[in-house]
């Protein structure tokens, strides 16, 4: 977080005036559990990527490359969205505390 | 400029104001007995007299909400309201100041539940006087009428940017029928100009958030700007009521002081009691009794130095409260005017008294017997008594 502002340098209402700022905030911070990707068990059908409320699913050459776990927030979406392959998940939720 | 001469009540002119006034939303839920502000309203916009898009909502939550959402959307809104619906609107009431949203409230002043009761005090307003917005009283139809047309010009002012509630006393003015001065439709439209919201959420080019969380880090400060847009609005308030003045002959201020300046006792007020008052100065003062008052108009912003003036050279002050802090050391008025002339050279001696709660009548005996009472020296300093309770 940079300085913090005084109270006459700040928007009125507490508004931020800019769009996309949902970047700057990592919500990974209280993350109680996150997601374990198993490409063995992929079939790229992307379901995570959509279903990420967090845009935190990173693709690489339009295939999953991993989490961006600043950003993720544990909720376990993409794991219980995941079809995996043969019924065997690709994406499983593991505990942050291990 | 002929204006035009009406016979109108309170609640009547009220809902004329807001269709001069023409805004782009009005969101309400119908109360007693503000319920035929809404009810009149939403007759103007059925007969096609305004291009208001109205609103009818499920209840006075859901009124303030959707009034917080169509100002963040950049309309000019407003609303009406009274007792139990403005508490029901309390948590929203917060949100319209702190996200600093120019809404303009009617509020009718009547008692709150328990036990159930329709008529007037001024606790349902006095509920909300910490919560940032600009509360204006009324002591007659006629400046309900002119406040709620001024009201728009103060809370869309770009130093002020705060919600705005402009309040009559329950049935006293809401539904007694007086002879009222109202301007004709183009000249509310001149004296208000155009709302420019600054930011709004239809704005696609230019996207921001509004209602963001804020922490121990940033909840503070925007209180605090709160608190200077506040202060600023007393300027704003006085420049918008002398334009008013000048342009329309009826000039508003902060206060009002009513044969104050060479008075011996004097009483303060709010509202309809204001007019009784009045008379009963007059009889007073034709049988040579220093007899004087001071109106306050705006509660907030507290106008502390003008009343602090304004009462420094009488002797005994009594505060009329119609609503009570129940525990406190009187109501917020004393507590409030008190506290304003604790810095002042000649502190005067100075008494509270609650009155009218529920509707209770005050009549101009009581007042008279509370500027005898005055005179005569038997009114107890920094005490707090209630008049017009059987004790
Ligand atoms: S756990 Fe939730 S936030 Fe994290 S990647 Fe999966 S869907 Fe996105
Ligand atoms: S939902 Fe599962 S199978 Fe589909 S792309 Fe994501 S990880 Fe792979």
């Amino acid at each position: 977080m940079s300085e913090l502002k005084k109270y006459k340098e700040l928007a009125l209402g507490g508004n931020i005036e800019k769009g996309g700022t949902a970047v700057d905030f990592k919500t990974g911070d209280w993350r109680s559990s996150r997601p374990v990707y198993n490409p063995e068990n992929c079939i790229q059908c992307l379901f995570c990527w959509v279903y990420c409320p967090d845009s935190a699913v990173i693709l690489k050459d339009g295939k999953v490359a991993g989490f961006n776990l600043e950003h993720c927030k544990g909720c376990g979406i993409c794991a219980h969205e995941c079809p995996g392959k043969k019924k065997v998940k690709a994406i499983v939720m593991e505990e942050e505390v291990k | 400029m002929q204006k035009i001469i009406l016979a109108k009540t309170g609640n009547e002119a009220m809902a004329l104001a807001m269709k001069q006034v023409n805004p782009d939303v009005v969101a309400a839920y119908p109360i007693t007995p503000a319920t035929e502000i809404v009810q009149i309203f939403s007759q103007y916009v059925a007969d096609g007299e305004v291009k208001t898009e109205f609103v009818a909502v499920e209840s006075e939550h859901s009124a303030m909400s959707a009034c917080i959402g169509s100002c963040a959307a950049g309309a000019r809104t407003m609303t009406g309201t009274s007792s139990q619906g403005l508490a029901l609107m309390y948590e929203m009431i917060y949100i319209a100041a702190g996200l600093r949203l120019p809404i303009v409230m009617a509020d009718v002043n009547r008692a709150l539940s328990a036990p159930i009761n329709i008529h007037c005090d001024h606790s349902d307003s006095m509920g909300c006087r910490d919560a940032g917005w600009v509360h204006i009283f009324s002591e007659n139809a006629q400046e309900a009428y002119d406040s709620m047309i001024q009201a728009v010009r103060i809370a869309e002012h770009k130093d002020v940017r705060l919600p705005v509630m402009v309040t009559t006393d329950g049935f006293i003015i809401s539904h007694g029928m007086e002879r009222i001065d109202t301007l004709p439709d183009a000249e509310v439209q001149n004296f208000i100009g155009k709302y420019d919201p600054l930011m709004h959420l239809l704005d696609v080019k230019k996207p921001f958030t509004i209602g963001a969380i804020n922490l121990t880090d940033y909840y503070f400060e925007h209180r605090r700007a709160m608190v200077d847009a506040q202060n600023n609005s007393l300027k704003v308030i006085k420049e918008v009521g002398a334009e008013f003045g000048k342009k329309f002959d009826t000039g508003y201020g902060l206060i009002e002081k009513y044969q104050l300046d060479d008075a011996e006792v004097a009483i303060v007020a709010l509202g309809s009691t204001c007019g009784t008052a009045k008379v009963v100065i007059d009889q007073l003062r034709a049988k040579g009794v220093k007899a004087g008052l001071l109106k306050i108009r705006v509660f907030r912003p507290f106008p502390t130095e003008e009343i602090a003036k304004a009462l420094e050279n009488i002797k005994t002050v009594a505060v009329l409260d119609r609503s009570d802090s129940v525990g406190g050391f009187g109501g917020p008025v004393f507590t409030e005017i008190r506290s304003a002339l604790y810095g002042s050279a000649k502190r005067p001696q100075i008494a509270g008294f609650v009155y009218g709660l529920g509707g209770r009548e005050i009549d101009m005996e009581q007042i008279e017997g509370l500027f005898m009472d005055l005179k005569a020296g038997k009114v107890k300093a920094d005490s707090v008594s209630y008049l017009g309770v059987r004790e």
